[in-house]
């Protein structure tokens, strides 16, 4: 027998409660977890985006299309780099399931556009000389198996091929890597002249837009221009940078920043609370064992360790379990999120900070009934009983 | 002081202050308890028998007067100081046993060994050694709701002599038990006195319980009277 034991033993005298109360801290770290994975997520979804990156898309909302003469009209705009047009091919491999982010492309401009995008000169040479080409990315090439020369079977839940039916046939000309590991490459890129002429949904009509200026201080007057310029036409554009556009889209979906906090916040305080108050209620039933451990000779700093020490072993037991299931959890969404969400993981970073709110947990919640049992006055402990 | 005497108090007072009331309960208290005594405390409910024996066992301290035991004066030690010397020299029993409920008869006995530098071995041959004194070998494993009283103060009486203590205080250890478990703790506290020497001063209100010891001291209005018999 040792302390751990006497610990381990005051702990588990009541299951019942002991069960609740971890099952509360596991519930707050299992939130904790999960929330702060999916704020990370979105947090660098908009830091990944190219600084001196625009978008331009319809101004009525970003599903509907643009006439691709605006595509001359906006290389013409002083200030322009780069850029680029993008369709919306809204592929899938065999099972409506298996989304595959799909995009049909200008390929030379896309690659100019999108420096991110890394392909060895042959492949990318390939790709350009092959209209019915694709070029994959690594992670995507992986989860199905693709190599160079594959011929694959992609459909699309939007568009009709003209020869009937949904499938349409490519092949994979390369495979293309990120310039950082943050990239995601699990999407596929596309001829953009050959989707127009095999799908039957009329011609000459582009998604949006992606351009680069020449310095991320021409952003503004470029974009002002370029809406200008398309202002009491058909087809308003509505042009921001990529990050605005990416942190417009998560405002979208809620203040994600302040509803984190307060859920957060809100299921740590009431947990602190219920944590807290049971701590010390169970410490004060101990009030006559606690006297006589003292009496046997245990010293005060002893007991106060041994109090202590359960707070802080019931929030890690909880706080641990809470955080491995929001692991799971977090793994488990990871691949329908993806498109979303590309960076959706709970790393390192995470557990740490966790682990430290545990810690923190433990302690606040151990402090008092610890302090008390440190002070408590033998004498009037045996008059009390 | 003669070689024989384990504990003097010298002039020993003892209050209490409630609000603006000051109480004193020892005034100037005077006794000397020598080695391999075993001495009743007796007296009305109120004198202070509790207060006595808590100033003696160091979880209480004098207001004035001195305390020496074995050589040691105890009444100036540090709280921390007191506490380890209480943890060597002093075995408690209590009137309601006071055993952990968590832990079984074994691992209650065991508790002052984890104040020693005892090795495993150790300190499980002395916990089984102090059982068998009890003559609980066959309950090392029961929980004390699993125990009747007497067997509970049993358990309480090998944890008192476990660590090997000079004395051994008790405080009503029978006040609880009915006539025959309670004359039951009373030989074996008497054994222990006459045959492994433990020093023991014990508080009661039973007279045929005070019949064990050596001698009783009667306290009364914070002073001992007069009737000291020599059993
Ligand atoms: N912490 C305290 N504060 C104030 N007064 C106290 C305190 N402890 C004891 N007293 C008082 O001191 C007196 C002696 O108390 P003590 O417990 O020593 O008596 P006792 O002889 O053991 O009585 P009993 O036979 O009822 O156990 C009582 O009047 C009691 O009220
Ligand atoms: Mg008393």
């Amino acid at each position: 027998m040792n302390d751990l034991y006497l610990i381990y033993k005051n702990m588990t005298r009541k299951p019942l409660r002991l069960f609740l109360t971890c099952f509360a801290i596991f519930i707050a770290f299992l939130i904790f977890g999960a929330v702060t994975s999916l704020k990370t997520a979105l947090n660098s979804s908009v830091a990944l985006s190219a600084d001196n990156r625009l978008v331009v898309f319809n101004r009525i909302n970003f599903t509907q299309s643009l006439p691709i003469a605006y595509f001359e009209k906006v290389a013409a705009v002083e200030g322009v780099e780069n850029v680029t047009h993008l369709n919306w091919f809204g592929g899938y491999f065999q099972e409506p399931s298996r989304q595959i982010v799909t995009l049909a492309v200008d390929p030379e401009s896309y690659l100019r556009v999108y420096q991110e995008v890394v392909i060895p000169e042959n492949l990318k040479q390939a790709w350009l000389n092959n209209r019915q080409g694709a070029l994959v990315g690594e992670k995507l090439a992986q989860i199905y198996g693709w190599k160079v020369g594959d011929r694959i079977p992609i459909s699309s839940n939007i568009f009709t091929h003209k020869d009937g039916g949904y499938t349409w046939e490519f092949e994979v000309s390369g495979i293309f890597k990120g310039d950082t590991e943050q990239y995601d490459t699990r999407q596929m890129l596309i001829h953009y002249k050959y989707f127009m002429e095999t799908q039957t949904f009329g011609d000459d009509w582009i998604g949006w837009m992606a351009l680069t200026t020449k310095d991320p201080s021409l952003n503004e007057k470029v974009a002002k221009t370029i809406d200008d310029n398309f202002a009491n036409s058909q087809s308003e554009t509505d042009t921001s940078t990529e990050k605005s556009f990416n942190k417009a889209f998560i405002e979208q979906i809620g203040n994600i920043g302040l509803i984190i906090f307060s859920v957060v916040f809100t299921a740590f305080f009431t947990i602190l609370i219920v944590v807290g108050n049971t701590m010390a209620l169970a410490v004060r039933e101990r009030t006559g064992e606690i006297a006589v451990l003292k009496t046997l000779g245990f010293s005060s700093q002893r007991i106060f360790r041994m109090v202590l020490s359960e707070s802080l072993l019931i929030a890690l037991i909880g706080g641990l379990s809470g955080l491995a299931a929001a692991w799971l959890l977090v793994e488990g969404v990871k691949t329908f999120l993806a498109r979303f969400l590309p960076n959706l993981i709970l790393d390192s970073h995470i557990a740490v900070q966790a682990l430290l709110y545990m810690l923190l947990l433990g302690l606040i919640t151990g402090l008092l009934p610890a302090f008390n049992a440190l002070r408590l006055n033998i004498v009037s402990a045996f008059n009390r009983q | 002081m003669s070689e024989d005497v384990l504990f003097q108090l010298k002039h020993v007072s003892k209050g209490f202050v409630k609000g603006k009331e000051k109480i004193s309960i020892f005034d100037d208290l005077n006794m000397s308890i020598e080695r391999g005594d075993f001495v009743a405390i007796m007296g009305p409910s109120g004198s202070g028998k509790t207060t006595l024996l808590n100033m003696l066992g160091g979880v209480d301290q004098p207001t004035g007067g001195e305390i020496w035991f074995d050589g040691t004066r105890i009444d100036s030690l540090s709280e921390s100081a007191l506490t380890r010397w209480r943890a060597e020299n002093i075995g408690f029993i209590f009137q309601f046993y006071n055993l952990m409920p968590m832990l079984n008869a074994q691992r209650n006995v065991e508790l002052p060994l984890l104040l020693t530098k005892l090795s495993k071995a150790q300190r499980r041959k002395n916990v089984e050694t102090a059982l068998a004194l009890v003559g609980l070998s066959d309950r090392a494993k029961h929980m004390s709701s699993e125990m009747s009283g007497g067997q509970q103060q049993r358990v309480a009486i090998a944890r008192a002599i476990v660590s090997d203590p000079k004395l051994i205080l008790c405080d009503e250890p029978t006040g609880d038990l009915d006539r025959g478990t309670a004359d039951e703790i009373l030989e074996m506290l008497q054994l222990l006195n006459r045959d492994h020497g433990k020093t023991i001063v014990m508080v009661t209100h039973d007279p045929a319980a005070a019949k064990y010891a050596k001698r009783t001291l009667h306290l009364d209005k914070g002073q001992f009277v007069q009737r000291e018999i020599v059993a």
